[in-house]
């Protein structure tokens, strides 16, 4: 059982990878999904074996039910996902409306030194900064 | 102390909400957080006193003992930084109130602000693991829409940057989290650090690692920090200015309590934090002289001054860890102050960019004294505060033996200056090479800035001022501060499972 749940956290942080990877936002964010789910089962495994039940009367000992503390952490930890999600496929739609797409854009850093290889010329004013 | 340390957290969560009923008036909202930030101010102020006598203090929420129930911990480091966090805020949000408002959209922005404040004071504040992800979440969430504000082309895009990086961080952190108490069964940091003793040393070192790259990620350390300088330039000025002092700070904050508090010297990480501090000093400041806009270069520099921080941290003795506290009391305010006057100077003329800027030393001389100290504070001129906490960071190094990450520091320091100097050059002594963008600012007349502006900038330099004058008690309490990190077994760990 331990072996199959380590598994399947293994597959979705695989899968989930492999989409974060990807340019455009909504992939982005599908694959952001995954890894929470990800999280989410491994903290569940951090509860224990499966198969306890959930609650029992007062006088039962604490090792023969299911400890309640990791689901109280993934409820919490799906909320906060779930929040931050919606505002991500927002930025995506805002993107979309305003450029058409919702790729995410290179770094300004590269798009600039790209810029200086393509025309030698348009460089000349930061080399006077430079200078300065 | 039950009612005071909750209710830094509660009174901006609940101002927040009461602000956001009043949206329509914005006077209400201003004097609201006002009101409201004040009185945090004023009371972490008071814990610093408090707990410098009394050693730690932790407040049981609910009174549930400690493993079980949630705990409040204020030790004097929370509550030093706490404090110059709060003076940031207070002053960032007087200077929110100067600024001229084009954008009728922001009525949000006061809710958010205060949003953000309990978001801070409750990661300081926090003494378990898992609210302490809750805590960043709230500052994060907040920060998202922030920097997001206005919606503009390259703010969506920088935005998905910032957004996606730290989501990525918070599930690391989550998933740190579920195997830390796989290992141990806790999440109350005190007990965790109890617990850990039966764990294997190689386990422990994953943890260790594994934490200090998911904090590493939120405060920008070398290889992390690409995100930081795209996205905190898009944001509008006085966000970015809150955003400097604070967020990345809150990560060092985490990374040194967790450090600290959970792996004690045998089972630091002192090489790796060593050298990553190295690099980022390193990697920030020539990032920083690459630049031609003020808050490009700024935003490489809050990178270039977390390595200092880290530096302090790697040495793992209380001299060390008390000149990275010393530095980090610094930093807020400075770099806060740095941040501001750049608004003050797109405020007047419309632009950061260092070629449309030109002469401001005669046609905004406050502005110009203001970033002068500031500047020369960052670069760690004498007898400014940055030189006592640079001082004290490289007697720690020398004492430790340290001395290929010292000779980096003194060399990153000198760039700074020459960054610094750049800017000074550009913006307050030569000619524009062309013309500001705003009509007014052209010309050689004198350029006016609301006076809420210049007076909270103002303000804040005249702290960093008086952190050089006050340099020796600061001191006192930060190595005070530093013994107590050293010792959880003596100070927090006894003060959490006090009865």
């Amino acid at each position: 059982m331990i072996l199959t749940m380590a598994l399947i956290v293994g597959a979705l942080f695989g899968a989930g990878t492999y989409l974060v990877l990807q340019r455009t936002l909504t992939r982005i964010v599908l694959g952001l999904g995954l890894w929470t789910y990800g999280a989410n089962v491994l903290l569940l495994l951090a509860g224990g074996r499966a198969g306890a039940p959930p609650l029992l009367d007062g006088d039962a000992p604490a090792a023969s039910f299911a400890d309640p503390l990791p689901q109280a952490m993934i409820l919490t930890a799906i909320v906060i996902t779930f929040g931050i999600t919606a505002f991500l496929l927002s930025l995506a739609y805002r993107s979309w409306t305003l450029t058409g797409d919702d790729m995410a854009e290179d770094d300004v850093e590269d798009r600039r030194i790209a810029g200086r290889w393509r025309v030698p010329a348009a460089s000349t004013t930061e080399e006077e900064d430079d200078v300065v | 102390m039950n009612v005071l340390v909750p209710a830094l957290i509660a009174l901006p969560t609940l101002a927040a909400g009461v602000s956001m009923a009043f949206w329509r008036r914005v006077l209400v909202q201003q004097l609201l957080g006002l009101a409201v930030l004040g009185a945090c101010l004023t009371g972490a102020a008071s814990l610093v006193f408090t707990v410098a006598d009394t050693g730690p203090v932790a407040i049981h929420l609910g009174g549930w003992p400690a493993p079980i129930g949630i705990t409040l911990v204020v030790d004097l480091l929370a509550a030093l930084l706490l404090t110059m966090s709060l003076a940031a805020v207070v002053a960032v949000f007087v200077f929110a109130i100067g600024q001229p408002r084009a954008d009728k959209s922001a009525y949000y922005f006061h809710p958010l602000y205060l949003l953000l404040t309990a978001g801070v004071s409750a990661s300081f504040l926090t003494g378990d693991l898992f609210n302490l992800f809750v805590a960043f979440e709230v500052m994060l969430s907040v920060s998202y829409v922030l920097i997001t504000m206005g919606g503009r082309r390259d703010q969506v895009r920088a935005g998905m940057t910032y957004v996606v990086i730290n989501l990525a961080a918070s599930t690391m952190l989550v998933t740190t989290i579920a195997l830390i108490y796989a290992a141990t069964g806790s999440l109350n940091l005190a007990d965790v650090a109890l617990r850990l003793d039966t764990v294997p040393h190689g386990l422990r070192q994953v943890f260790a690692t594994m934490l200090f790259l998911t904090f590493g990620i939120k405060s920008a350390i070398f290889p992390l920090f690409f995100w930081l300088p795209d996205s905190y330039t898009t944001a509008p000025v006085t966000i970015t200015a809150v955003f400097a002092g604070l967020l990345t700070k809150v990560g060092v904050y985490a990374i040194i309590r967790t450090q600290t508090l959970l792996f004690p010297a045998d089972h630091a990480l002192s090489t790796l934090v060593l050298a990553v501090a190295a690099l980022t000093m390193i990697a920030g400041v020539l990032g920083a002289i690459a630049q031609d806009d003020m808050k490009r270069i700024l935003s490489f520099h809050i990178v270039s001054q977390i390595g200092y921080m880290l530096f302090g941290l790697g040495l793992y003795d209380a001299a060390g860890l008390a000149a990275a506290i010393f530095f980090m009391i610094h930093q807020i305010p400075v770099k806060t102050a740095l941040f501001m006057v750049t608004g003050l100077t797109e405020t007047m003329t419309g632009t950061g960019a260092l070629h449309r800027l030109g002469g401001l030393v005669r046609r905004a001389p406050l502005s110009a004294v203001v970033f002068l100290l500031a500047a020369l504070s960052l670069a760690g001129i004498p007898p400014l505060s940055g030189f006592f906490g640079k001082l004290a960071l490289l007697q720690a190094g020398f004492a430790a033996g340290v001395w290929s990450v010292s000779a980096i520091s003194l060399v990153v320091s000198l760039l700074t200056l020459f960054s610094m100097t750049k800017i000074w050059a550009a913006v307050y002594w030569n000619e524009p090479e062309e013309p500001p963008p705003l009509e007014s600012a052209r010309g050689t007349g004198r350029l006016r800035a609301p006076l809420l502006m210049n007076l909270s900038t103002a303000a804040l330099v005249a702290t960093t001022v008086a952190i050089a004058i006050c340099a020796q008690p600061i001191w006192q309490l930060c190595l005070l501060a530093a013994r107590e990190l050293l010792d959880p077994r003596a100070a927090y760990i006894t003060a959490v499972f006090r009865r």
